[in-house]
């Protein structure tokens, strides 16, 4: 470990990086609390941008590679912001039988938008959740944060449409 | 300490005393009192019951019953009536029902519930619950009365196997971990349950979670670690603050920390988040991930008792075999081994989904047969359509025809039949279900997931789920079907971890079971389940459409046109196969051929 190493300053002045920095001395500045540390900068500003990837790494003393490597791995992580509103459907097994699929299929049509895509006006974005835990629920999809079951293409586009009209 | 035949627990959460609980609890007691019940009915409060919209309320046990809406002049002919002569006051009652658990509901029939018995019973993020329920007694008895040799012995006794899906036994693995040379050691909890429909360990997370580190710690006791992890997925956000709460606690009442109930031994506990990786489920995968690195397996030996988390050795179980740890400390391994076959002993949690009438969480002693889990168990198929396979093992299980319906579940029975144990999740289908479909989802979902640090797993399920999609396009060619069997022996042979090991298993049981459908698809460009969209077409029967344009409306193509009352029709050509309009119609008039 090199001596000389100087604690970086984050990247802006915002209030929000204190938590990233609890998050880290809670763990100890140590190396393997990158991970936890990227959930706390995602959780406060939505998104983890480069800013923050480098900010992060150097504070953890870990490659900038690493940190890239980490947050490009795992499906959690989001690098560009999200969507005003977002929508998870869920594409386990269970919900996968009950026709997530066609709901993603007629999201597609309605918004022009994939799986892990945010509509061009910034509207909504789209994600798929490998399994909700939810399965006594299927279809489920997530509007918000909020878990609704058996859904299905109509009741799916019904609710985003209620979105875009606000 | 004086007996009383009844107790009285008065609401006084602030929405209650607002309403003048306090007035009532008083003049409860003064009532209870005069009519000369004092010594026998004993007033306590409570900070919640569940109807303090109706305050003030009282639930009285042992008998259980509630009631909600009391004003003071109810108090004397409640005493009198209820209290002294022992007639439930109807009028009084709380219409108040606590919301039923979905997922779990009172015991089905032929459940037998070990691991799940103070789920959705106890309070969570309360320690003293969990106490009250025996619980701590096991750590309790370990440290004071056994060597940790003895504990080994009592775990192998018990033919624990582990329940993350392998089936080792778990008592071989704390003794490799225990006789590794190497300090400090960890005990390392696998809760990243990330198969598709399965969510039993979520739920002895967030409902049980004192069981899981009692387990912990009683592990960590017997190979002499002194360090714990908990690594839980991060999709299950209450899971990981109700453990967060729960190792709060259990150091705070010092059964975590330094000299653990007075003894010289220590240990404590941590949980670590997982990011959205199925792989990081394998266990080496699983420790890279607590080391903060991208989550890659890597190859074994050396095993993770050998070698684990920072090179040092590391014991990794499951929640579930953590969680009956205590129960086989406390109540002996010969209970434990009186349940399931004689291979595999005790119970399992199973997490039945899909088209069965009773989803939800079961835990059912080994042994059981498929046709009771689904049909006395699980209610059978919902809309009394037909079986046609049940999923076990998560996406590197098998399908399994109706033909193992009446194979006794346990390790090697599902293992001979071509699936796995898995974690339990099991996802019943009928007979609407295209298995080739089935296939391929799978196959995209395990292409997704590989980590792509070896080649037959990154590139090899690729390969399998284009051959699938092409035959699910209706493009298949007639050698496909030998060129998917070549290529999954040789991805099941040649992968690094569990996961590419086990990633053509899809793909091999339903050709070994289902060989006919995949026929029909590639020979008769024919799905015979009716799903695979290439293969069908969406049309209206004139005899039942009235003409409501509903689907018209809905169709997010406008493919559908027609007059308002007259029969419609869907334009084949613009018409995408979404089954919007099927779904829509009231009268049943939209088939699919």
């Amino acid at each position: 470990m090199p001596l000389d190493f100087t604690k970086p300053t984050p990247p802006s002045d915002d209030k929000r990086w204190k938590l990233v920095q609890a998050t880290m001395r809670r763990w100890g500045n140590h190396h393997d609390a990158l991970i936890e540390t990227l959930h706390t900068v995602q959780e406060s500003f939505g998104y983890l941008d480069n800013d923050a990837l480098t900010y992060v790494a150097a504070a953890l003393r870990v490659p900038l590679s690493r940190a890239y490597g980490v947050a490009t791995f795992y499906h959690f992580f989001r690098l560009k912001p999200a969507g005003k509103h977002t929508c998870v459907v869920c594409t386990g097994t269970a919900c996968y039988i009950k026709g997530a699929d066609q709901i993603l299929e007629s999201i597609r049509q309605a918004y022009d938008v994939k799986p892990g895509e945010t509509t061009a006006d910034g509207q909504i974005s789209v994600l798929t959740a490998r399994c909700l835990g939810a399965c006594g629920l299927a279809a489920a999809v997530v509007y918000d944060g909020e878990v609704a079951g058996k859904q299905d293409a109509a009741s799916t586009l019904e609710r985003l449409g209620k979105w875009v009209e606000q | 300490m004086r007996y009383y035949r009844s107790h009285v627990m008065v609401c006084t959460s602030p929405q209650c005393v607002d309403k003048g609980a306090r007035t009532l609890m008083k003049r409860l007691q003064e009532e209870l009192a005069a009519q000369g019940l004092a010594d026998e009915v004993a007033v306590l409060e409570t900070p919640h019951i569940g109807d303090c919209a109706n305050g003030p309320e009282i639930m009285v046990y042992p008998d259980r019953v509630h009631y909600a809406g009391l004003t003071l002049e109810d108090l004397p002919s409640l005493v009198e009536e209820y209290f002294k002569k022992g007639r439930v006051v109807t009028r009084l009652l709380s219409q108040f029902r606590p919301p039923v658990d979905k997922e779990l509901g009172p015991p089905k029939p032929k459940e037998v519930r070990v691991v799940l018995r103070n789920c959705g019973k106890i309070d969570p993020e309360n320690i003293e619950d969990y106490i009250a329920e025996d619980g701590y007694q096991a750590l309790a008895k370990v440290l004071t009365e056994m060597t940790p040799e003895q504990v080994i012995e009592e775990i192998l006794a018990s033919g624990l196997r582990g329940r993350g899906g392998a089936g080792f036994p778990t008592g071989r693995k704390w003794q490799f971990c225990r006789a590794a040379a190497g300090s400090p050691k960890y005990v390392v909890c696998n809760a990243d349950e990330g198969d598709p429909g399965a969510f039993m360990n979520r739920r002895v997370l967030e409902g049980d979670p004192h069981s899981v580190i009692e387990g912990m710690i009683i592990a960590a006791y017997a190979i002499g670690a002194s360090y714990g992890y908990i690594y839980c997925r991060a999709e299950y956000p209450i899971a990981v603050r109700t453990l967060r709460e729960a190792i709060r606690q259990a150091r705070e009442y010092g059964f975590l920390g330094q000299n653990i109930l007075g003894t010289d031994f220590s240990f404590d506990l941590e949980v670590r988040m997982g990011a959205g990786a199925f792989v990081c489920g394998e266990e080496t995968a699983l420790m890279a991930s607590i080391e903060g690195k991208r989550g890659h397996p890597r190859t074994r030996p050396p095993f993770p008792a050998v070698s684990g988390l920072w090179g040092k050795p590391t014991n990794i179980n499951n929640v579930e075999s953590y969680a009956v740890v205590p129960q086989i400390i406390l109540k002996g391994s010969a209970w434990y081994a009186s349940m399931g076959t004689a291979t595999s002993k005790g119970t399992k949690t199973f997490a039945l989904a899909g088209d069965v009438n009773n989803t939800g969480l079961i835990e059912v002693p080994f042994g059981i047969t498929m046709r009771e889990i689904i049909y006395d168990v699980g209610g059978g198929i919902k809309g009394g359509k037909g079986f046609k396979a049940v999923q076990t093992g998560g996406p590197m299980g098998g399908c399994l025809p109706a033909a193992y319906l009446d194979v006794p579940v346990d390790y090697e029975s599902l293992t001979s039949a071509g699936s796995i144990m898995g974690s339990g999740g099991m996802v019943v289908m009928d007979e609407e279900t295209c298995m080739v479909d089935i296939a391929r989802f799978f196959m995209e979902f395990i292409q997704d997931e590989s980590c792509g640090k070896c080649i037959p797993c990154r590139v090899g399920t690729r390969h399998l789920l284009e051959i699938l999609e092409r035959i699910c396009a209706g493009l298949g060619k007639p050698d496909d079907i030998e060129e998917l069997e070549h290529l999954s022996s040789l991805i099941r042979r040649s992968s690094l971890c569990g996961l590419g090991q086990g990633a053509p298993n899809p793909v091999v049981t339903t050709l070994r079971h289902f060989r006919s459908e995949y026929e029909a698809h590639i020979y008769d460009k024919r799905c015979p389940a009716k799903v695979c969209r290439a293969l069908i077409r969406y049309e209206i029967d004139p005899a039942f459409c009235t003409g409501c344009t509903l689907c018209a409306r809905n169709c997010p193509v406008n493919a559908i046109s027609g007059e308002r009352r007259q029969p419609h029709t869907i334009n084949q050509e613009l018409c995408t196969r979404c089954g919007i309009c099927k779904q829509v119609c009231k009268f049943d008039a939209v088939t699919v051929s």
